[in-house]
């Protein structure tokens, strides 16, 4: 992209030379006593600097390398098995039971009473747990310490149903002791959710170990207190959204180790039932949410944050649903994946590649950040920046017998964005492994290539209101910006009127420094793009698969885009931020309201 | 290929070489060591023990004296910045009253010069002396090579080279830590006053131990 200084390049080639000379190294088994014969390794246990053997050793000033990358212990990939996460069980009843205003006395930290309790009633209670988790990678690494919701990571996935209320309380069971990093204060944020501000997980609504926080979900669609009386507008629907902490500072720390997970909301159109409504493929036999993670890990193999880094941070190991590499076994028949980037900073292209064969697999898109489109449209890859979600329907009735590769192609070498560059096949990053070797079975899904209809888009050719301008930069001295103002939680910069219809123009125009790519998030409502490129690279076109509603928008070096929103049926705060999550803890967020009476600030 | 200045820097760099070695080289080295703590980690990734001075003329360890066992706010400065300089100093000392006498007792602050060639330590101290600058707030200067391996270790730097040599334009960020608890974080300089001091609290000992403290 725009800025390669000669040091870098220096610097990435000492990279790669130094991956090379380890993999080598390692590929012929030298024992320790060997390297030292050899003179590689002093008795201290270090690497001699072979030139390029070890970059970071070279590299006295940085922590991590000033490429905010990371040298992980190697790892044999494919041995475990893909981990599929239990469905979340709902519970009889809570104690205390839930109150509509906040039970303070009982140790509840909310700070304002449920807008719709009354309204849309919760007719399923969960309880959950921020806890301790000890999790198992890769067999070649030790028992991590992490954090999870139920104590697993990911957390438990929730299948929910539109028209069926749920209340979850959220219990801090986290230790006083981090490990190193993490903070135990926590605020869990259901993204894409329809949600009223209280129980939205909104960062600076954080709670302490010992307290609870109740979330009433009203699983309802938007419009239903507007302009789509009783039931809402059903080309709203949300089908795959996620959960992650979101305390505000803290919420790359608290991700990274452990704390998010999937919600997946059905109705009567996607039923998870493949004999009925769309017939998408059956969850959750054939429908599988899948969260990719990129981590490090440090030389005793324990997971590690780079505490200090400013830009974003890029781990070289590969994790699908809490596990470096796995292999999933499947059917020859249509399986529905439901893909997440749950960060903190890599943006992924990702290709259905089959190691012995250059063809070129197609397959399909059906939803965008976990909105279905209109259609199925077919690709050869998806792209995902960090929080976009992507569901795919892909028939390996084609490849029986076969092994395929899940492989994220995109070249990206540092934490600020990725690269304009595709690796070749097959020398990406090898997420999944899928074989296709379980006997075949029946197969009641849908084929897209019927092009079936899922919904239509809702109009966006109403008058908005009030067009606003957002300028995500940083400062001249290094800081992160929206409108050269930072993230503070008592500071309402502007405040939508309900029910009206708003531009907002999102700009990245960063001039004076290596160019990032934000990947910008609002909470609460969706969008649809009026203009402006959405892709990863400036040369491309824009596809049909971004011709839908949205969450989560990558703003690309120079470009701005302009985008559409309705905001209806709640009120109160919620934030837009950058969903780099290392941008987003140093203040490059900003907290926003809707209430009765709006403002018509342009440049808040 | 292994010259002697290479071994030296090698050596050198001992205490920071955390981050180096895949585990095939290091699985069966010191088989009888216990294991590093993550604080132990921490230690050795980011907080090099160098030797700084205070503006009262104090020689200090950056780990041992400064860090060990105690919530800190750092930042970078330098005395005739003119730039987010003031703006930033005249903000802790705010921040510095409305933490009352916890500074100095269990949280320290510490501005770091980005100029230690022309920051001595009788700069620093007519420097604290101008902006009232109280008990338990250093500002400390030191050996080049030592600042800047304390400003690239802590990530107060820029990602571009240019940028990151013009001194005018050293970092705004304030971080925080709580050093035994390993909880850090950061929050921009020119932030609202009482907006740094909820950040800084967000790292704050479990409210037993605030007590026990507070002693």
């Amino acid at each position: 992209m725009a800025y390669i200084s000669k040091i870098n390049r220096r610097q990435l080639r000492d990279q790669a030379n130094a991956a090379k000379n380890r993999r080598e190294l390692i590929a012929a088994q030298f024992s320790r006593r060997d390297l030292m014969k050899m003179g590689l390794l002093t008795s201290a246990g270090l690497l001699i600097p072979k030139r390029g053997l070890s970059v970071r050793a070279q590299d006295a000033l940085s922590s991590f390398g000033q490429t905010g990358q990371c040298t992980s212990p190697a790892t044999t990939p494919f041995v475990d098995l893909l981990p599929i996460m239990p469905v979340k069980q709902s519970v009889p009843s809570l104690n205390p039971a839930p109150t509509e205003c906040p039970n303070t006395a009982a140790g509840e930290s909310r700070t304002r009473c449920h807008q719709a309790f009354t309204q849309l009633p919760p007719q399923r209670l969960y309880q959950v747990v921020q806890q301790t988790a000890n999790v198992t990678v890769s067999p070649d690494l030790p028992v991590q310490t992490m954090w999870g919701f139920d104590a697993i990571v990911p957390g438990p996935t929730y299948v929910s149903n539109y028209g069926v209320p749920i209340l979850v309380r959220n219990v801090n069971s986290l230790p006083i002791n981090n490990g190193g990093f993490g903070l135990p204060s926590v605020s869990t944020h259901l993204h894409n959710g329809h949600t009223p501000s209280e129980s939205d997980g909104f960062p600076c609504d954080f709670f302490e170990i010992g307290h609870f926080y109740d979330q009433h979900y009203p699983n309802v669609l938007a419009g239903f207190a507007s302009d789509h009386q009783p039931n809402g507008d059903i080309n709203e629907a949300l089908s795959t959204l996620w959960y992650h902490d979101h305390r505000v500072d803290f919420t790359s720390q608290n991700v990274y180790k452990g704390l998010a997970g999937f919600f997946l909301l059905f109705n009567q159109f996607d039923t998870g039932n493949e004999s009925t409504g769309f017939h998408l493929p059956s969850f959750p036999d054939f429908d599988i949410p899948m969260m990719f993670a990129d981590k490090c890990f440090d030389q005793a193999g324990l997971l590690a944050f780079d505490l200090f880094n400013l830009d974003g941070i890029l781990g070289d190991k590969f994790l699908v649903n809490g596990k470096i590499q796995p292999v999933l076994h499947v059917s020859p028949r249509r399986y529905r994946f439901r893909w997440l980037n749950s960060g903190p900073s890599r943006f992924y292209q990702i290709f259905l590649t089959r190691l012995d064969s250059s063809t070129t697999n197609q397959f399909w898109q059906i939803s965008n950040d976990g909105n279905l489109l209109p259609h199925p449209i077919q690709i050869s890859s998806v792209k995902l920046g960090v929080a976009e979600r992507a569901d795919v329907i892909i028939d390996f009735a084609p490849f029986a017998g076969r092994t395929l590769y899940l492989e994220n192609r995109l070249v990206q070498r540092n934490g600020r964005g990725p690269d304009c560059e595709l690796s070749q096949r097959g020398q990406g990053n090898l997420l999944l492994q899928i074989v296709v070797d379980l006997p075949p079975v029946a197969d009641n899904s849908v084929d897209p290539a019927t092009n079936p209809t899922f919904y239509t888009l809702p109009d966006k050719t109403a008058q908005p209101r009030v067009t606003r301008t957002f300028n995500f930069e940083l400062t001249q001295n290094g800081q992160w910006t929206i409108n050269n103002q930072f993230m503070d939680c008592n500071t309402i910069r502007f405040t939508v009127q309900q029910n009206t219809v708003e531009r907002w123009v999102l700009r990245n125009t960063q001039t004076d420094r290596p160019a990032w790519t934000h990947p910008i998030h609002i909470h609460f409502e969706e969008y649809q793009i009026f203009s402006g490129n959405n892709q990863f690279c400036f040369n491309e076109p824009p596809t049909s698969v971004n011709v839908s509603r949205k969450d989560v928008i990558r703003l690309n070096p120079n470009t701005q885009v302009t985008l559409f929103f309705r905001f209806r049926d709640f009120l109160g705060r919620y934030p837009m931020h950058c969903h780099n999550t290392i941008h987003e803890d140093h203040a490059m967020m900003l907290r926003w309201e809707i209430g009765t009476t709006g403002d018509l600030n342009q440049n808040p | 290929m292994i010259d002697r200045r290479n071994l030296m820097a090698v050596v050198g760099m001992a205490p920071f070489a955390g981050w180096t070695s895949a585990r095939a080289f290091t699985e069966d080295s010191k088989p009888n060591a216990a294991p590093k703590t993550s604080r132990e980690v921490l230690r050795d990734r980011y907080f090099p023990n160098v030797v700084l001075t205070t503006h009262e003329g104090k020689k200090v360890r950056f780990y041992d004296d400064l860090l060990k066992d105690k919530i800190v706010v750092l930042n970078f400065m330098y005395a005739s910045c003119e730039g987010v300089c003031p703006v930033i100093t005249a903000n802790l000392m705010t921040v510095q009253k409305l933490l009352g006498e916890r500074v100095g007792r269990d949280i320290f602050i510490y501005s770091i010069t980005v100029r230690p060639e022309e920051d001595s330590p009788k700069v620093l101290k007519e420097y604290a002396r101008m902006h009232g600058i109280g008990p338990g707030w250093l500002i400390l200067t030191g050996e080049p090579k030592d600042v800047e391996l304390l400003r690239a270790k802590l990530g107060f730097v820029d990602p571009n080279p240019e940028v990151d040599r013009d001194k005018a334009r050293h970092s705004g960020v304030i971080r925080f830590g709580n050093e035994p608890l390993q909880r850090w974080g950061a929050c921009p300089g020119q932030s609202a006053p009482d907006w740094i001091v909820a950040s800084i609290k967000s790292v704050d000992w479990p409210k037993s131990e605030q007590a026990k403290r507070a002693g």
